[in-house]
């Protein structure tokens, strides 16, 4: 592992942070969390068209980038930053990565481009109601219907599931686990946006009822892809996780330079000084380990599982020390809604428990090393 | 700075190796030709032991050494203080002639080293000490205590720093010697410490005689010559080496192992196996943190990664054994080994795995004191790193004298 960012990786983090700055200010953020849809058009339209963001890890053959994991862990670093709220995390990461490494050939020149273009909003339906982040978990049944498939059953917290016109259901066929296509629109799908703790990712709860579907992933069982799936996912969620942490060191530690009680900046009171240097700790660790996972993912040869389980159990909870400390720091300021500093906390929180939480990281890794 | 080729540093290795060879000579006779053929440490100029090279390049020549002998002495377990921060410190500082006397015993181990910089009156203020010298005409004379001696009772020269004079702010008014441990009035007593050993010792000066060409720098020069060895220190300390689940937490997760299991509920071992997970998951990013700040190094722009290693170093070791006795049960109520007070054996303790970690346990403690307390380290990443004002200081443009200081 070397862990070395590029000139063009520097320059891709330039890009995307300039952009950020201008189309996603908190303004932006707040005025697209309280829309239902949850993001601005046109800036998604941007993202896709001017920066091609939307199409990073898209093969150039479906009209995306090409690009890696490592390159993704930049963007999405920025995009927790700045806390975009767009349906990026459910249409470029998981929808794109469940095409790339489980879906069909025929799955994914049909849907690629669209996602590469900006054309289309995808996510994928993956938690059982009442279940969790694990393939075990999923018992959703798909059946057979003439040529298509049947689906019946509800999928919880979905994301962007409200909105995406692409809805790729994880569900047991007569071989296993597969990925299975769903339109906006379709027969039986009801859809309801849920009322999220955090209000810049919107979540839906999906019913399915004899709901007409269409089979796209690769033939055979594909429950170790999906599980890789997952494992990307994590790695682009840790990978927002340092971004907003950062920004909430960064917060904390400009208000306690300048912030003067008792004639002076309370970042010279040690007590202050101390829980900024712990949190200087923790998210260089939490960089450490988010880093390690993205270029793991990117190499392809490593144990990525692992990398991802400390990752997420890592990120998770530096994310959120970080951004109750902001509030701490910020004192009778950091508790108003009018002080960012509460968007990162409850984005903290809520991505600490998306894709499983750190306990549940934990509790795999133990069972990998055999502790 | 000079330049050659890897090749050509190969070459001369093995030529040095050709005349002497380490599998057949005695340690000193090595060292010292290994010095004369510049490649005790490659960076030094040429003359002093070294070639006027960058200090990367020493890999090279230890990589060669390795390669071509079953001997290789390690320069931590010959002389720590002396490599560490007494070659670089005399190179920085001193006279030429102190550069000729000095470098190559302290390279081979003839004469080892100590530091003679904290009291028992100033700890994390170390600029605040008492120890005095006094001119006697060219001479000095040496009064007070020094405590925490890494090898003081195997030197022969001690680097200290003493106050010169208490009229000005505690900052201006210290020098830096060199002080023949040997000297008159010089006593050293070992200082027997949480688990019975004496890894340190406390020093007793009185009227100590230093001739006045041994002085390193200036007079009143103490401070700025004591942050060069402090700086060399800090970069010694702080993790990161090694491969994945190496280290400590091997031994954590072997204890875990071998553990009574009849001891254990459902619910207590859930519990423990969480807390093991956990500070595996933070040895590997102290490990994989490390990487980066080395690679960060390399790459010219340090990053703040590089600043965090001894502070995480200190508190998870802390953490790690506290564990392990956790993981022992009712067996951590005893202390097999003992607490003779003795010295320390030099090369390694053979003990059960068990017993190890009782002593890591007790050891790990002073983690987070030594080489800069947590606490320190804290400021510095707040002031240094984050850039968060100092504290008001009470003792800042005050004559030393006029500070209050306790007993």
């Amino acid at each position: 592992m070397h862990f070395t960012f590029t000139e063009e990786h520097e320059e891709l983090r330039r890009t995307v942070r300039r952009f950020l700055e201008q189309r996603s200010d908190e303004q932006a953020v707040r005025r697209a969390m309280e829309t239902e849809r949850g993001y601005d058009d046109d800036v998604w339209s941007q993202m896709a068209g001017q920066m091609g963001l939307q199409g990073l890890i898209v093969p150039a053959e479906h009209g995306g980038a090409g690009l890696g994991w490592v390159e993704m862990m930049v963007v999405l670093e920025e995009m927790g930053r700045s806390l975009l709220c767009a349906p990026y995390l459910s249409t470029a990461v998981l929808a794109a990565g469940a095409l790339v490494e489980a879906g069909s050939e025929e799955a994914r020149s049909e849907i690629l481009p669209g996602i590469a273009s900006g054309e289309t909003i995808a996510t994928l339906a993956f938690v059982d109601d009442g279940r969790g982040w694990d393939v075990a978990d999923v018992q959703m049944q798909a059946t057979k219907d003439g040529d298509g498939w049947k689906l019946s059953g509800v999928k919880n917290f979905v994301l962007d599931g409200h909105t995406a016109d692409v809805i790729l259901v994880v569900a047991r066929g007569p071989d296993g686990l597969s990925l299975f296509r769903v339109d906006a629109g379709a027969a039986g799908l009801e859809r309801a946006l849920l009322p999220t703790l955090d209000l810049t990712r919107k979540l839906a709860r999906v019913s399915f009822s004899s709901t007409p579907a269409k089979r796209v992933g690769a033939s055979g069982d594909l429950t170790s892809q999906l599980r890789r799936v997952l494992d990307l996912a994590v790695v682009g969620l840790v990978a927002e996780q340092v971004g907003g942490a950062q920004r909430c060191l960064e917060m904390s530690t400009e208000y306690a330079r300048t912030r003067l009680q008792f004639g002076r900046p309370i970042g010279s009171f040690q007590a202050i000084k101390h829980r900024c240097a712990d949190m200087l700790v923790s998210v260089e660790f939490a960089k450490s380990a988010a880093y390690n996972a993205g270029f793991t993912a990117a190499e392809g040869d490593g144990d990525l599982a692992s990398a991802a389980h400390i990752a997420k159990s890592y990120c998770s909870e530096a994310y959120f020390h970080a951004a109750a400390d902001n509030i701490q720091i910020h004192g009778g300021m950091g508790f108003t809604w009018e002080h960012p500093a509460h968007l990162y906390f409850k984005r903290a929180k809520s991505s600490s428990v998306l894709f499983g939480d750190p306990m549940q990281h934990r509790e795999q890794l133990a069972q990998s090393l055999g502790i | 700075m000079k330049t050659m080729s890897e090749a050509e540093l190969r070459e001369r290795t093995r030529a040095l190796l050709a005349e002497v060879h380490p599998d057949k000579v005695d340690r000193t006779t090595f060292r010292r030709a290994q010095f004369d053929h510049g490649l005790a440490w490659v960076r030094f100029p040429e003359g002093h032991g070294g070639l006027g090279l960058t200090a990367n390049l020493q890999q090279i020549v230890n990589d060669e050494i390795r390669k071509n002998a079953k001997t290789f002495y390690e320069d931590m377990a010959i002389n720590p203080i002396g490599i560490g921060m007494g070659g670089p410190v005399v190179l920085t500082h001193g006279t030429e002639e102190m550069k000729k006397r000095l470098l190559r015993p302290l390279f081979t181990g003839e004469e080892i080293w100590c530091q003679l910089f904290s009291e028992p009156g100033a700890g994390s203020d170390v600029a605040g000490l008492s120890t005095r010298a006094v001119r006697d005409g060219d001479d000095w004379i040496v009064n007070g205590q020094k405590v925490w001696t890494t090898l003081a009772h195997l030197s022969k020269w001690g680097m200290l720093v003493a106050r010169t004079n208490p009229d000005v702010p505690k900052h201006e008014g210290m020098s830096y010697f060199l002080l023949d441990m040997q000297s008159p009035g010089v006593e050293v007593r070992p200082l027997y410490q949480i688990t019975g050993e004496a890894e340190f010792n406390e020093i007793f000066m009185t009227d100590v005689r230093i001739p006045g060409d041994r002085i390193l720098g200036h007079e009143g020069d103490g401070w700025k010559v004591a942050i060069t060895t402090l700086m060399n220190e800090r970069t010694s300390l702080g993790g990161g080496g090694g491969s994945r689940g190496s280290g400590p937490i091997a031994t954590l997760l072997r204890l875990w192992k071998n553990r009574e299991k009849a001891a254990f509920t459902q619910a207590s071992e859930a519990v423990m196996r969480d807390r093991i997970t956990q500070l595996h998951i933070e040895c590997e990013l102290l490990r994989l943190t490390g990487m980066r700040a080395k690679a960060g190094l390399r790459s010219g722009i340090p990053g703040p990664e590089g600043s965090v290693g001894k502070l995480a170093m200190a508190e998870i070791n802390k953490r790690l054994w506290e564990c392990s006795l956790d993981v022992m049960g009712s067996s951590s109520l005893l202390y097999e080994a003992g607490y003779e007070l003795k010295r320390p054996e030099l090369h390694g303790r053979a003990s059960r795995v068990e017993e190890h970690a009782k002593y890591q346990f007790l050891r790990s403690r002073a983690n987070s004191i030594e080489g800069g307390t947590s606490e320190v380290m804290r400021n510095i990443l707040g002031e240094r790193v984050l850039g968060l004002p100092g504290e008001p200081r009470v003792d800042k443009n005050v004559p030393w004298k006029d500070i209050p200081r306790g007993v």
